[in-house]
């Protein structure tokens, strides 16, 4: 046996695990009547994010998210509807991060963001009792309590909380990514699940803002052992809005030598249809290191890139 | 030039006049916010150590740094001093910059010197030397108490673990990287 042969038989426990998450995770949704989608993983343009760039391929590009193609099938009056896919992201690698990793996306019409939460609540119990586990997660010495409800925390309480600046102003000093890793993620989800939820306006791209206080966008993390595991939006279904938040990511883009995307067309005229809706996107194997007690997530794929 | 996704353990970089190596890399990113690429980094001339997070718009000069083959010659009041045997040029480097290597600086040995922009900073010895054994205890035949492994000491004063049928005055060859005992030289 090679090195190579070696290493990868010693993830037998991770690899098992972590289809037997996944299983879990199908019955949870086909249980509630959800339609299992595929779309395609190479589109001709991602959505434009400031901070996110797609792999090209063949002249269009491997997906970053399969955002687009869900919300056009919800536009077409699919109603409850998931996907577990590989998405691609150029230039992401850590001990968190795959330039290749496994999404699951979900969206519910007729809802917001509030019921994404309990789903995700509800999700993660049925991951742990298919997994024969309790409602304790056990990771790197740590007991994290999963019953629900979880704790709720707006973006902005948890910067007074735990950072030195708070949400807003560290958004008007280009501080915000700096403090939330530094000084908020450590602070969450440490003993139960957080969502840390209701960002400034300016960081849910595709995001409904709030219509009591447009100063934020319905947007929401969840973290569990300071683990960012899933971003969920209620959606925007405002096509002008949403094409001149386009505008603007492509120009941030440009500022900052980023490679430029065609502008999604077809997505932006079924934006209309889209109902009242809320979708959110869960990291698996993310997921996969807190069930299988890991904090690397090469151990809970088969190959690294590296390994290739 | 490198630019922050370039960033990784081992990088030698230039920082304000200085080449800095990376010692511990980490890729962060929150969210859908920007990267960040947290660096642990050691001043390769005097050794001191500093955490810095870089964005992927920051960019960094290469470090200047060259490997040239040299002879070592001889060790004088705490220096030691090596020699380019086609231009004869003659360098030296402290007990500090020598480090670990000290233990197998053989005369005449050829090693590799570090240079940052024609200074030298450190030394990088062949993967396996061949050594004297200048002094061993007697192998005491058929006496398993005493383990697998006994003390030798070798011609640089170097002190390793060998088999016990290892006898002074024989030749052995010891890998520089982990300092430990590979094979007996028969000569």
């Amino acid at each position: 046996m090679g090195e190579g042969e070696w290493r990868l038989s010693a993830k037998a426990d991770a690899l098992q695990l972590r289809a037997a998450m996944i299983r879990a995770i199908r019955r949870f949704f086909l249980a509630q009547d959800f339609l299992e989608v595929e779309t395609p993983l190479r589109i001709p343009a991602p959505a434009p994010e400031p901070h996110i760039d797609a792999v090209p391929a063949d002249g269009w590009f491997l997906h970053t998210s399969p955002e687009l193609c869900m919300k056009r099938l919800l536009a077409a009056g699919y109603p409850n509807i998931f996907q577990i896919c590989r998405c691609f992201r150029a230039g992401e690698r850590g001990a968190r991060h795959l330039p290749e990793f496994t999404l699951l996306e979900w969206y519910r019409a007729g809802v917001d963001y509030r019921a994404l939460m309990e789903d995700c609540e509800a999700l993660i119990a049925s991951v742990a009792a298919g997994l024969g586990r309790s409602g304790v997660l056990a990771w790197q010495g740590r007991r994290i309590d999963l019953t629900p409800p979880w704790e709720r925390i707006t973006v902005r309480e948890a910067f007074a909380r735990y950072a030195p600046l708070g949400a807003d102003e560290a958004l008007g000093s280009n501080r915000f990514d700096e403090l939330m890793v530094d000084a908020v993620e450590p602070r969450l989800g440490v003993d139960r699940p957080v969502f840390l939820y209701d960002y400034p306006a300016a960081l849910g791209a595709l995001a409904r803002l709030k219509p009591e206080d447009p100063s934020l966008a319905e947007r929401f993390e969840l973290y569990i052992a300071s683990l960012e595991l899933a971003n969920a939006f209620s959606e925007l279904t405002d096509a002008r809005e949403q094409r001149r938040r386009f505008t603007a990511a492509a120009c941030e883009r440009r500022q900052a030598n980023r490679a430029a995307y065609p502008v999604p067309e077809p997505f932006l005229a079924s934006l209309s249809l889209v109902p009242p809706s809320a979708g959110i996107a869960l990291g698996v194997d993310r997921l996969a290191m807190l069930f299988a007690d890991r904090t690397a997530i090469d151990a809970v794929i088969a190959f690294a890139p590296e390994e290739l | 030039m490198y630019t922050a996704s370039d960033l990784r353990k081992g990088l030698r970089i230039k920082i304000e006049s200085d080449p800095y190596i990376i010692t511990e890399f980490n890729f962060v990113k929150p969210g859908k916010g920007q990267a960040l690429y947290r660096c642990k980094l050691k001043n390769m001339i005097n050794g001191n150590q500093f955490e810095r997070t870089f964005r992927s718009v920051d960019v960094f000069e290469a470090a200047d740094l060259q490997e040239k083959k040299m002879q070592y010659l001889y060790k004088e009041e705490g220096k030691y001093c090596f020699m380019d045997n086609q231009t004869y040029e003659q360098v030296f480097l402290s007990d500090e910059q020598v480090g670990e290597a000290k233990n197998f600086l053989l005369d005449n040995l050829e090693v590799e010197i570090l240079f940052f922009e024609d200074r030298p900073l450190g030394i990088s010895l062949p993967n396996f030397i061949e050594v004297t054994v200048t002094k061993a205890d007697p192998w005491a035949k058929g006496d398993s108490v005493s383990g697998n492994t006994k003390p030798v000491t070798v011609q640089t004063g170097y002190v390793l673990q060998v088999p016990p049928f290892i006898e002074e005055g024989e030749k052995i060859r010891i890998d520089t990287r982990s300092g430990e005992y590979l094979t007996r030289v028969k000569g």
